[in-house]
């Protein structure tokens, strides 16, 4: 294992930089930090790719369309734009979805274009999007139609948003029609489009219907969690049990009247800070219900973030409740980690992930006691990091100007301050709730640990050879990469068709995964038997 | 049921596409660049696509799929993305020392009109691009055609940049390889080699999508064409062009380029298109057909005459792309199975024009290209009368389990199975593996859904 020895990773970042032109040198040089939790480093993040440079990341159109809006069950997407967009983001995320019968709607198996031509670039494509929409109306009946732009259509200045509106007006306002300018430019990565995402569904959806349903009692909204590999299905579970209601998850395993009702509920849990924190400021300013910072990835950290709940609600029957339930799943969770720690205790691991999980399933490393040597995001922002305390002093750079920052004010008929200030402040005293807050992934890591913003490909190269870890984290594009050189690749996106990983249950897929993952026989037969020294020795003794 | 909201209902739609059978062209592009030795493909455009087109390529082969992008801001998409270029291209010979960069565009790109020859020239006269080094490009606008087309255009781009006819003509035919699996190139080499043929491949993927694991990251794998062979291609004394949509192009560049002349021929799946291919090569290489290769043919008609009370007369619903779907087509129509619904997202009349001649015996056939030739389209043509077989990419499992028809996976992309990439389709040993996978996919489900008393212990 190469954590032998911490100076070693000290070195990295004048060796990789080495590599680099000047210029990108440079650049660069400001994203590779030595982490040091007790005096914060500044990193630099959310800013342009560098061209040429071979990045992990994506899109705004994939943040938008692909990753906040998929999820939603019952909305009929629309790309608009030539057919790439639409087909690469078709149930290739796996935000599962359950419905009751075949008799509710389920658009999520579809992939809905305008498949726009050159004839559509060159006099405009607005018809045609609104042909697509009425086709779209006639054959699936939705209840809602969202429109995403990609690259062209901002270009050729079709305004999405005017079709969306003509639309709704010749549907008699029966069908809620909106558009997102999620053009694949906007920004610099998949985090614009998570932005314009939250932005529409604070205008469209949220606050349009004031039912109440289900109980009265602790009722929560799940912001953040896109029920990859049925992560919600466990998480809703986890809250039926404890007798919490879940009023909406933004937006895995989700419905429009979810959303529609997310202004009922009186807390709002934040998994995935990076792509919904708007969602949770809005609603808190517009209808007052505050938002906490919770992670339930990991048997401990679901056990904690519980424990937030229960004592943000100040009742002694959930917080009862809650006890009982983790003791009653934590027999199952320590039994499986009991067994599977001989094979996984002090190995390392290394995670390079979107914007959040790769400082959320360091919480399940620690459980698995595999020490996270190195880190970083695709498209966090400094607050991701650092903590939301270096906001203030946090500069929106040229390449970002332009996402839309939209000013939400106190909804004066339905607000309701759910707690005051002062009494949150108390709890916050007593219990840790991370009220408004969330302090990013550096805190967590160990001194001497690397801290990398939108790695390289020759970067992630580079971690592997110096420091041969035994596991690595990412994505697809980075698997086979990685596993050519003999290293097994967790994929903390789509979990390599595993999961779910969350909640008590998931900390025991996740444990046997990983344990499988680091033990699996084939890893020792890389070399044949004789490419080895030691069989042309034993050839020369015969 | 998965595609609950599929009913047999049509409309006639003018503008949405839904569950495509096509996608754009620039994986297409990335695709066929894999295909150069020491090559890595660019993507000029927003960063997005690049990513799309690698995972994409990635969960079919279950192998890394390098490429960079030019990762174009709100700035350059105003201004052009001359800087964004450049830069790429000194950051990419730089850090990753590829021998070529084979950049292609975007719908981002191709809509503000970069001049790809303008920036790659500013690119050489800054310098950036290093002595013996490559930088080339092909357009390809998503709005325009499919992958298939992108694929066409960067196995041109090829041509143009590289192929060079000096004086002397060699007895070599090249292959120009159309859209198939790296198994399908090389069951191709395979059968050149028995023909003792001289052969030139491109692209050819061989050793690049079916890389070893050898405890090694190689950026650039052993396999693909070399640029001494692409550079040769133009000396060569024939073409021939395998799939029409992914390489007539390429090969009539060739031919104005170098006087080359060329043979278009289908992508050999199946017994005629494998004949055909066999005879082209026998022909323009001038070397006889060995017995060898005529005993491969014979136990594949073997195999054919045992099953055919199993096949006959079976309905099939098919999508996919057009080079591999005419073949495939005949071929089915060959063991006199019924292909009832044949779709492509790629547009084109050749397509049109060879299936009527194809299903010529199977008058109740329909077939679709281009735009709104979809899967959603041919799903509900299912509904309306139901079919035997489904033979298509991945996104066939949707249907196949709402209509529980048997399915077998081919064509592009496949992503849940693995070793896809290992076995061919193409010859009579592909034509062999086809035929029993086919096999496979009727038996298993007859199998699992027949009365208890008809089971059968024996074919």
């Amino acid at each position: 294992m190469g954590m032998k020895n911490k100076k070693d990773l000290a070195k990295f970042r004048e060796t990789v930089i080495e590599k680099y032109p000047n210029k990108v040198a440079k650049k660069r040089a400001k994203a590779i930090i030595n982490n040091d939790p007790e005096n914060i480093p500044e990193i630099q993040a959310n800013i342009r790719t560098i061209p040429g440079i071979i990045t992990q990341r994506g899109c705004t159109y994939a943040g938008c369309k692909g990753v906040v809006l998929g999820p939603t069950r019952d909305i009929v997407n629309i790309t608009h734009g030539p057919i790439g967009c639409g087909f690469y983001s078709w149930l290739t995320r796996r935000n599962q979805t359950s419905t009751t019968s075949d008799a509710d709607e389920n658009f999520i198996p579809y992939c809905f274009s305008t498949d726009m031509q050159d004839s559509n670039i060159v006099f405009g494509g607005e018809d045609k999007l609104k042909q697509a929409v009425r086709e779209a109306v006639e054959l699936f009946n939705p209840k809602a139609v969202a429109i995403f732009s990609t690259c062209p259509v901002g270009l050729i200045g079709d305004d999405v948003h005017k079709v969306a509106e003509q639309m709704r007006e010749e549907f008699d306002n029966k069908i809620n029609v909106f558009g997102f300018s999620c053009e694949g430019y906007r920004g610099v990565s998949q985090s614009a489009g998570h932005h314009i995402a939250n932005n529409e569904l604070y205008r469209n959806l949220i606050g349009n219907d004031d039912t109440m349903v289900g109980s009265a009692k602790y009722r929560i909204n799940m912001l953040g969690e896109y029920n990859i590999g049925g992560d919600a299905f466990e998480i809703e579970r986890i809250f039926e049990k404890c007798g919490i209601q879940l009023v909406s998850t933004f937006s895995g395993n989700s419905t429009i009247s979810s959303f529609e009702q997310a202004h009922t509920a009186d807390l709002s849990l934040v998994m995935c800070h990076r792509s919904i924190n708007y969602v949770a400021e809005m609603l808190e300013t517009s209808f007052g219900i505050p938002w906490i910072k919770v992670n339930l990835i990991g048997a401990d950290s679901t056990a904690k973030a519980l424990r937030k709940i229960a004592a943000y609600f100040e009742d002694d029957e959930l917080k009862a409740k809650v006890e009982e339930v983790i003791a009653e799943e934590m027999k199952d969770v320590n039994a499986a980690r009991e067994a599977v720690l001989p094979k996984t205790t002090g190995k390392s691991a290394m995670l390079f992930v979107g914007g959040s999980r790769a400082h959320h399933y360091q919480d399940l490393f620690e459980e698995l006691e595999i020490k996270t040597i190195a880190a970083g995001y695709e498209f966090g922002h400094r607050d991701d990091y650092e903590g939301r305390r270096v906001i203030p002093s946090i500069k929106i750079d040229a390449d970002s100007r332009n996402i839309e920052e939209i000013t939400v004010k106190r909804d004066e008929k339905r607000y309701k301050e759910r707690m005051t200030k002062e009494k949150l402040e108390e709890l916050q005293k007593q219990v840790d709730l991370e009220y408004n807050d969330y302090k990013g992934l550096m805190p967590q890591m160990e001194k001497g640990t690397l801290v990398i913003d939108d790695l390289s490909h020759y970067e992630m190269d580079k971690l592997i050879e110096m420091y041969q870890p035994d596991i690595f984290c990412a994505g697809v594009k980075e698997k086979y990469v990685v596993q050519k050189m003999g290293v097994p690749l967790k994929q903390l996106h789509n979990y390599d068709s595993g999961g779910p990983y969350a909640g008590f249950k998931g900390a025991i897929n996740f444990y046997n995964d990983i344990a499988m993952m680091v033990s699996t026989s084939i890893w020792k037969e890389v070399k044949a038997p004789w490419e080895k020294e030691e069989m042309i020795e034993a050839v020369y003794a015969c | 049921m998965l595609l609950r909201h599929t009913t047999p209902k049509e409309i006639d739609r003018q503008a949405l596409t839904i569950n495509p059978a096509k996608t754009c062209q620039p994986v297409g592009a990335m695709y066929a660049a894999l295909g150069l030795h020491k090559c890595l493909p660019h993507s000029h455009g927003s960063q997005g696509c690049c990513s799309y087109h690698r995972s994409a390529l990635t969960r079919h082969f279950k192998e890394p799929v390098m490429a960079a992008t030019s990762s174009f801001t709100e700035g350059s998409s105003v201004f052009g993305g001359t800087a964004n270029l450049v830069q790429s291209i000194n950051t990419i010979f730089t850090v990753y020392e590829p021998d070529i960069i084979a950049a292609h565009t975007t719908c981002l790109s191709e809509t503000i009109g970069d001049d790809m020859t303008a920036i790659i020239g500013k690119a050489k006269d800054d310098g950036v691009v290093p002595e013996g080094k490559h930088v080339i490009y092909c357009n390809t606008p998503s709005y325009v055609g499919t992958h298939v087309t992108g694929y066409a255009n960067q196995v041109t781009s090829f041509v143009k940049s590289f192929s060079t006819a000096t004086p002397k003509k060699k007895n070599v035919v090249n292959l120009v390889a159309g859209w198939m699996e790296p198994s399908d190139m090389a069951e191709i080499k395979r059968l050149a080699k028995v023909l003792e043929a001289r052969t030139i491949m491109f692209p050819d993927l061989t050793g690049v999508l079916d890389a070893p694991m050898d405890g090694k990251f190689h950026m650039y794998p052993n396999g693909g064409t070399t640029l001494e062979d692409m550079a040769a291609t133009g000396d060569s004394k024939f073409s021939i062009g395998m799939g029409p949509y992914s390489t007539e192009d390429a090969c009539k560049t060739l031919e104005n380029k170098c006087k080359v002349k060329f043979e278009m021929v289908d992508i050999p799946i199946g017994l005629k298109a494998t004949d055909r291919f066999l005879m082209s090569l026998s022909r323009h290489a001038n070397v006889p057909v060995p017995d060898e290769i005529t005993n491969e043919r014979g136990r594949l008609v073997d195999l054919i005459a045992d099953s055919a009370r199993l096949l006959y007369g079976r309905r099939v619903a098919l999508w996919g792309d057009p080079d591999t779907l005419i073949p495939l087509t005949e071929f089915l129509v060959s063991l006199d199975m019924r292909p009832v619904y044949v779709v492509t997202g790629t547009p084109g009349k050749l397509f049109d024009a060879r299936m009527k001649e194809i299903l010529e015996k199977v008058p109740e056939a329909k077939f679709k290209s281009g735009e709104r030739a979809d899967m959603f389209q041919m799903h509900q043509w299912i509904k309306q009368e139901g079919v035997d077989l489904l033979i298509g990419n991945t996104y066939g499992k949707y249907i196949a389990r709402d209509e529980d028809t048997p399915f077998v996976r081919f064509g592009f992309p496949i992503m849940d199975r693995s070793g896809h990439n290992y076995m061919p389709k193409t010859g009579y040993q592909g034509a062999a593996n086809l035929v029993v996978q086919i096999l496979g996919a009727l038996l298993d489900h007859e199998d699992r859904t027949c009365s208890e008393e008809k089971i059968e212990l024996q074919m």
